[in-house]
Order: C-alpha cells, then sequence, then structure tokens
C-alpha cells in the first residue's frame, strides 16, 4: 500500500544521502521524495511517497527514525492529510489546438505560466490523479516536456509523531 | 591558549580516557602522528595493515566495553579499515575511526589520495562526520564518542582534512552533548514490563534467547538472576557467548545453525520466547515462517528496528537490557512461588530427555588424526582457569569453539558474526591483549583465515602482544568444503587450500614461536609449552580434514530438523577417491 511519510531532519550536508541511501540499501521503494527548508531555517522537510506492506512501513518509519540527522518522522497514512503535486507541462500548440488547450487548462483550473506562438506552458496542481487526468487530456495535442514536483503533504490535525524524539541533553 | 588540530585531537582523546591508538600513517595524517610522537599518555600501536588496525580497535572494544580507537590515512588507508568498519557495524561495536582527508580546498578534486570517506563509510557506519573547520574539531571528536558508545553501539568515522589537523584553534572540550534526533531509549515501557512478567508467570515451556545486547548493557547478573528465579533454559546466540555461564545448569549452549539439538529443540517447541538483546538474526531462525510455530515472543531490544524485523512479537521492549530485567525482575521476586516449578516439570523432562539423546559428540581415535573438536575441548580445560580471553576467526574451527570453549563471563568472547569477516580473530585478540596486558589471549583459528592478516605478526612482536594463536589445519576452507560436501555433491571447487606455508617456520621468521602437535598424544604438552611462553605464538595443529560441524540446520531450514552426522552417503565418499588424511598431512609438514 502507498504511504506519504512526512521527515523532518537537520538541514545540513549530505543528509539526504543518508536518506536516499537507506533506502536504495534496504531495497524499499521511493515513489517520490521532496526536500524544502522549514520556517526554521536549520531544519528541511521531507515528503517521501512509498508503497510496502504493513511490516515494511514499519521498518522504513523506524529505519528513518534510528537516523541521527532526522529529528521526527510522521507516516500520514495514520492521520487525514491533504497533498498536493505541481506538474509543469509543454504542449504543442497549433492553430485550432490552442483553444482545446486553454478550455483543457480552464477545466483543470491550471495556469498557463508561458507562451510561444507553438506552445503552452501550462501549471497544474492536485492531486495524483487530477494530474494524471490533464495529462491524458493533454496528450492527444503532443506533449514537449513534463516535470513533476513529486507529492507534499501536510496532516490536517497536528499529527502524532510514530516515534516522538525529543531534544536530547545528555551528560558526560 | 590556541592549538593545533592535532593537538587538539590529542587532548580530545585524552578526555575520553583513551590509552591506545590502533594507527597507520600516511601524508594527510602526517601532522597528527608528528604530535603524538612527542607525547606520552596515548600508545601507539602500530599496525601492518589498516584491516588489522579497524579488528584490533574492535577486539580492544569487546573486551573492555569502551571504544576502540584507530587512525588511518586518506585514500587507500580508508578503502582497507572499510571491512572493519562494516563488520564493527553488523556486530554494534563501539569504535571511533579517525581518517585523513586531503585538504579542504582539493576535496573532490581527484586530488592525490582523495576518496570519498564519507560517502564510503555511509552504510556501514552508525554515524561518520567531515570536519570542515578546526573550531569544530573538539564538539565532533566528543559527539563521535558519544554516539559510538551510547544507545546500540556502532562504528563512527571523523574525517579530518590535513589542513583542519594543521589550523589552530582555542579548546575548550564540551562537557555535554545535545543532538535533537538522537535520544536512545534506556528506560522499557512498564506496562509492557508487566505484561511480559504476567507472560512468565503463565508459560509452560519457556526460553530465554540471548544475545550480544547482554553483554553490550552489562546485565549478566540481572539475567542469572532472572533465570535462576524462574528456572528458565537459556539459549545463546554465537555473539552472546558469555553472557550467561556456560557451564550453568540452565545453559543450552548456543543455538541456531550450529547450535545444541537441545537448544534448537527447546526453541521450536516453547510456549514462550524470551529474547533479551538478540536480533532474530536468520542463522537462528532459519525458516521464518516456521520458526517457533508454538510461541508467544517477548522482545527486549534497545533498537526499535530489530524488533518485528524478521518475526512478529507480541511483547515488544525498546529498552536497555539491564534496566529492563531489574525492572522486570523486581516484578517476578513478588510474583514467583513454588507453582512455576510444578508447571514446567514436563518441559525439563523434555529437556533433559533432548540433552542425553543428542549431546555434542565426536569420535577421537587413540592414534588417528587429530579432531579440531578434541583440541578446542583440551585447549578450555587446560586453560580455564585463566580466565582467558578467546578470538576466534570464520569457518568450522569458530563453530567448534563457540561449541566447546564454555565461557563463564561476557567480554571474553571476540569474535565476528554479522559479517563473518575471515582474518578478525587474529587482531581483534592483539587488540584485547593490549588493553590487557596481563592476560592469557587465545586466537582460535583457520588456516584459511590467519592467512588474512597474517602480516599483524609485526605488529605483534614489536608491540609486544603474546598472543596465543591455534591453527586448526584441516588444509581446507573447511567451511565452504562442509557445505560442498552436504550441497553439491561433493565438488571441492577452490576450497582446497593446497600448499599451506609451514606456520611454525612464518612464526619464527616474525620471530614468534612456532609449535606443531604432530600427534593427538602431543597436544597437551604442546598446548602446556605455548600456554607458558611470554611471546607470541602460533600451534600449527594439521587435524583431519573432512570433519564437518554438527549439528547442523542446513539454511533456510527448520530448526528442529537438524543434521546431527555426516549424511551415510558421504560417509561412503571420505577417504575413497579423495585424499586421505595421511596424504593430506604429508603435505601439510612436508
Ligand atoms: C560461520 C558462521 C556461523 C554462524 N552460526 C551461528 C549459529 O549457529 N548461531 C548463532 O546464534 N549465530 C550464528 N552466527 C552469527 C549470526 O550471523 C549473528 O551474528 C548472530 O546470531 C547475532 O547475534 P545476536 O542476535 O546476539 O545479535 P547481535 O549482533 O549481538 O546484536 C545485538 C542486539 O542487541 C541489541 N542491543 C545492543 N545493545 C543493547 C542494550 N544495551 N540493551 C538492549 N539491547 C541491546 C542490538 O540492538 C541488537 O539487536 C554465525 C556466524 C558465522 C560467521
Ligand atoms: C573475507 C571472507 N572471505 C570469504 C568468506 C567465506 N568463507 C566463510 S568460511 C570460509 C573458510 C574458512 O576457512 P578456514 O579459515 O581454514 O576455516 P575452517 O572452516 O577450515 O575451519 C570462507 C572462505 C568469509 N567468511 N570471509
Ligand atoms: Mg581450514
Amino acid at each position: 500500500m502507498e504511504h506519504i511519510i512526512s521527515v523532518t531532519v537537520e538541514n545540513k550536508f549530505g543528509v539526504l544521502s543518508r536518506v536516499a541511501g537507506l533506502f536504495s540499501g534496504r531495497g524499499f521503494n521511493i515513489e517520490s521524495l521532496s526536500v524544502a527548508p522549514t520556517l526554521d531555517p536549520s531544519m528541511s522537510q521531507m515528503t517521501i511517497v512509498t508503497s510496502g506492506d504493513e511490516r515494511i512501513i514499519e521498518q522504513i518509519v523506524k529505519q528513518l527514525n534510528k537516523l541521527i540527522d532526522v529529528i521526527k518522522v510522521v507516516d500520514l497514512n495514520e492521520t487525514e492529510f491533504v497533498s498536493r503535486e505541481t506538474a509543469i507541462i509543454k504542449v504543442h500548440t497549433k492553430d485550432a489546438d490552442r483553444a482545446e488547450a486553454l478550455r483543457i487548462v480552464d477545466i483543470f483550473r491550471a495556469n498557463v505560466i508561458d507562451s510561444t506562438p507553438s506552445t503552452y506552458t501550462i501549471e497544474v496542481s492536485g492531486d495524483p490523479k487530477k494530474i494524471e487526468a490533464i495529462i491524458n487530456l493533454l496528450q492527444p495535442l503532443g506533449i514537449k516536456d513534463l516535470v513533476r514536483t513529486g507529492r507534499v503533504a501536510v496532516a490536517r490535525e497536528p499529527a502524532r509523531p510514530v516515534a516522538v524524539q525529543t531534544k536530547k541533553v545528555a551528560r558526560d | 591558549m590556541k592549538l593545533t588540530g592535532a593537538e587538539i585531537f590529542i587532548e580530545c582523546l585524552k578526555r575520553e580516557g583513551v590509552k591506545t591508538l590502533f594507527a597507520l600513517p600516511g601524508g594527510v595524517v602526517l601532522k597528527i602522528f608528528d604530535t603524538l610522537h612527542q607525547q606520552k599518555d596515548i600508545e601507539v600501536i602500530l599496525t601492518r595493515h589498516e584491516q588489522g588496525a579497524g579488528h584490533m580497535a574492535e577486539g580492544y572494544a569487546k573486551a573492555t566495553g569502551k571504544a576502540g580507537v584507530c587512525l588511518v590515512t586518506s585514500g587507500p588507508g580508508m578503502t582497507n579499515v572499510i571491512t572493519a568498519l562494516a563488520d564493527a557495524y553488523m556486530d554494534s561495536v563501539p569504535m571511533v575511526c579517525f581518517s585523513g582527508q586531503v585538504p579542504t580546498s582539493l576535496i573532490g578534486n581527484d586530488a592525490f589520495q582523495e576518496a570519498d570517506n564519507i560517502g564510503l563509510s555511509r552504510p556501514c557506519t552508525k554515524y561518520n562526520f567531515l570536519v570542515k573547520d578546526v573550531n569544530d574539531l573538539a564538539a565532533t571528536i566528543k559527539e563521535a564518542f558519544y554516539i559510538a558508545t551510547t544507545g546500540r553501539p556502532g562504528p563512527v568515522l571523523v574525517d579530518i582534512p590535513k589542513d583542519v589537523s594543521m589550523a589552530k584553534a582555542e579548546f575548550t572540550y564540551p562537557n555535554s552533548v545535545s543532538i535533537r534526533g538522537y535520544n536512545p531509549t534506556y528506560e522499557g515501557n512498564k506496562w509492557q514490563i508487566k505484561q511480559a512478567a504476567e507472560a512468565i508467570m503463565k508459560a509452560k515451556k519457556p526460553i530465554l534467547y540471548v544475545g550480544g545486547g547482554v553483554g553490550f548493557s552489562g546485565a549478566s547478573q540481572e539475567l542469572l538472576e532472572l533465570a535462576e528465579m524462574t528456572q528458565i533454559p537459556v539459549d545463546m546466540t554465537l555473539m552472546g557467548l558469555g553472557v550467561f555461564p556456560g557451564e550453568h545448569p540452565l545453559s543450552m549452549g548456543m543455538l541456531g545453525m550450529h547450535g545444541t539439538y537441545e537448544a534448537n529443540m527447546a526453541m521450536h517447541y516453547s510456549d514462550l520466547v524470551i529474547a533479551i538483546g538478540a536480533r532474530f538474526d536468520d542463522r537462528v531462525t532459519g525458516k521464518v515462517s516456521e520458526f517457533c510455530p508454538h510461541a508467544k515472543v517477548i522482545h527486549v531490544d534497545i533498537d526499535p528496528t530489530s524488533i518485528r524485523k524478521n518475526i512478529n512479537v507480541d511483547i515488544p521492549i525498546v529498552g536497555d537490557c539491564k534496566t529492563v530485567l531489574r525492572e522486570l525482575n523486581q516484578i517476578l521476586r513478588a510474583t514467583v512461588n513454588g507453582e512455576q516449578k510444578d508447571l514446567r516439570k514436563p518441559w525439563w523432562d523434555q529437556i533433559h530427555e533432548w540433552q542425553q539423546a543428542h549431546p555434542l559428540t565426536y569420535h577421537q581415535e587413540q592414534d588417528g588424526p587429530i579432531k579440531p573438536q578434541q583440541v578446542v575441548k583440551r585447549l578450555y580445560e587446560l586453560t580455564r582457569d585463566r580466565d582467558p580471553i578467546v578470538a576466534t576467526d570464520v569457518g568450522q574451527h569458530q563453530m567448534w569453539a563457540a561449541q566447546y570453549f564454555k565461557l563463564a563471563k561476557p567480554n571474553r568472547w571476540l569474535t565476528s558474526g554479522g559479517l563473518g569477516t575471515m582474518g578478525f580473530g587474529f587482531p581483534a585478540a592483539m587488540g584485547a591483549q593490549a588493553a590487557f596486558r596481563n592476560r592469557l589471549v587465545l586466537c582460535i583459528a583457520g588456516d584459511g583465515s590467519i592467512q588474512m592478516n597474517m602480516q599483524e605478526m609485526a605488529t605483534a612482536i614489536i608491540s609486544k602482544l603474546p598472543v596465543k594463536i591455534i591453527i586448526l589445519n584441516n588444509g581446507f576452507h573447511g567451511m565452504v568444503r562442509q557445505w560442498q560436501d552436504l550441497f553439491y555433491e561433493g565438488r571441492y571447487a577452490s576450497s582446497d587450500l593446497g600448499t599451506t606455508p609451514d606456520f611454525v617456520k612464518l612464526a619464527e621468521a616474525y620471530g614468534a614461536v612456532g609449535l606443531r602437535v604432530k600427534k593427538v598424544g602431543d597436544l597437551d604438552a604442546v598446548l602446556k609449552e605455548a600456554m607458558a611462553t611470554d611471546k607470541p605464538v602460533i600451534v600449527d595443529v594439521p587435524t583431519y580434514p573432512y570433519e564437518n560441524c554438527y549439528p547442523m540446520i542446513p539454511a533456510g531450514g527448520c530448526n528442529h530438523e537438524m543434521l546431527l552426522e555426516d549424511p551415510p552417503e558421504l560417509k561412503k565418499q571420505v577417504g575413497s577417491e579423495k585424499v586421505t588424511p595421511e596424504d593430506k598431512d604429508t603435505v601439510l609438514t612436508a
């Protein structure tokens, strides 16, 4: 089953490779991974979309928690959450197609963010189904380029961390 | 006053109580070696290979319970120590490895002897640091020791570029560490511990399955109390040997692939498995789907990832063995009474039956070839009074050592379990000897394995580490040959070692003492002579080449389905078309 895992990490050199290395080294799936700074510049937020049975997801969460640079891990599937993905799609548009493209953009509440005589560049965000749907409709017009951000997600209620790791002050 | 990075390094090690450093120099660490050369607090043991330095640090750590420390140069120094780091990572050995790095300005330029030390070591260390600024050096070293020795112990690498060791900074050593993402759990959940106590009270066929974690935690006393109070039999993993006295009536010895019959049968038929500091390795579980089919499982482990990694657990307790066992014992002390003994009488009757049915056996003929088991058994009996530390290499000899050398106390058993690193034994023994100059340190080695770190004999001589090596010389990669016997129809592909050096002469060439046991009748005398020598010794014992190690659960097999001796078709094979033991013997001694 697909899980979205939200991981708060130290904003330090090498952290991404530790997380990526954990997934590749242990044979866990990564469907998508996004990283960006948080309000607190010392931390970054990763959203990882992965899949596996219950035992594997439990291991993924535990193994992530075990990484010293990981501060907090939340399996969003355990709560209600909202998630979004953005895609930027460049389509070929000949005369009549231009109007068709705009109609599709309209239906999906997407935006045209750039235009040349022969192309439109469209930005769309939503859940993955919506993105798949617009891609399907635009395909006949001729997609020249497609980039997707991968999903980002946030819990609706303040989420219960799967295993909280609190700040630690140890004496010698 | 400002100190150089090299001076800060030494001050930090002193603050951490480091007395011994296993090291081999190179260009980028020369400043550190030069500074080490001008002080007396830390002894530098110059090894002949960085892998040796790494295993020595491991041996030191396993014997003392403190972090072992080694220092290597960039590039090839680093790549050479990787095996030891991977070994320490698999076996949770606390160790801090310092590596030199090219100057910060050259990192990433394919500079001379540059390697991506952080990238190379990431998957085989608990954590690693690249120190880019001399002002961070002291705090980094403090964190490195803290991470290596707390929680589930493990190796930590600190990569120090050349310019950082030369630059100067004000030295202050922090007295506390604060890492927000690292907070090991020591206290077990009280409710879970209560559940465990209740399950223990009710169980009719309980078994304790204890591992390396008990040793790391220093919980042997608590374990002994638990077992004696509840009269529960104790199975030990390979890494757990010594955490419970091997000769204790409650001890079942080792379990798993080459464990005793009773240890494996008791595990398979038990109704409650109490796992303490053990990680359900596949050499122990065998076929996971048929592992302990009738049992509830209690699992105490400081690392949450160990729990439910391989098998389902009914009562998980994340915490330190010692802390959890103290709490558990306290509850049990108030509740245990005579009833459990009656309740478990049939279980003990059954166990005694198993013990009598298939004890560990081998057959030593009076004037036949020397059996490897006999060597380990006599070595044990002749040295037990001296409370020796025992290291092993990897292979059949390791398993026989595990079966026949019954250790009474923890921190005396140095073996490579998780990675199974041939060549581990000798340097590990030297590391322990460096920590305890006056103790007897033995290394039970294979003729294949010993050749993987033989060069360290020079270190043993120069640094006066009088380790006693006993080579069970079967002329084979015996463990490989055994699998070929059993699963590849006796085709010995690359397991026959062919010519082996004359280990007696080899020892002498290094300035050590070499002895050979020519017949079984000489065994005791030669072993005694070796033990009475104050130099490093190699005792070469040509053993019966075709001896196989039993019991054995074939990989992926089920725990109650053990092979107890060579299958009949195999017995016929041996000695016919193959080299006879006598031929082998002449090859060896020629
Ligand atoms: C040739 C060969 C044959 C082998 N055959 C066998 C065999 O027959 N039987 C066998 O048992 N093994 C065998 N092994 C070894 C096997 O591969 C594993 O290394 C071994 O079983 C693991 O032992 P362990 O479970 O005690 O775990 P360890 O590797 O010792 O791990 C310790 C566990 O304790 C935990 N821990 C650490 N500190 C604490 C603490 N303070 N409190 C609580 N928990 C803690 C850790 O998180 C970890 O889960 C063999 C190896 C080789 C090379
Ligand atoms: C570095 C390394 N290479 C290969 C192996 C695979 N291996 C396991 S046991 C073994 C044979 C060991 O031979 P020896 O040291 O003579 O011990 P014996 O089994 O004969 O007692 C080999 C090759 C290993 N464990 N480690
Ligand atoms: Mg051999």
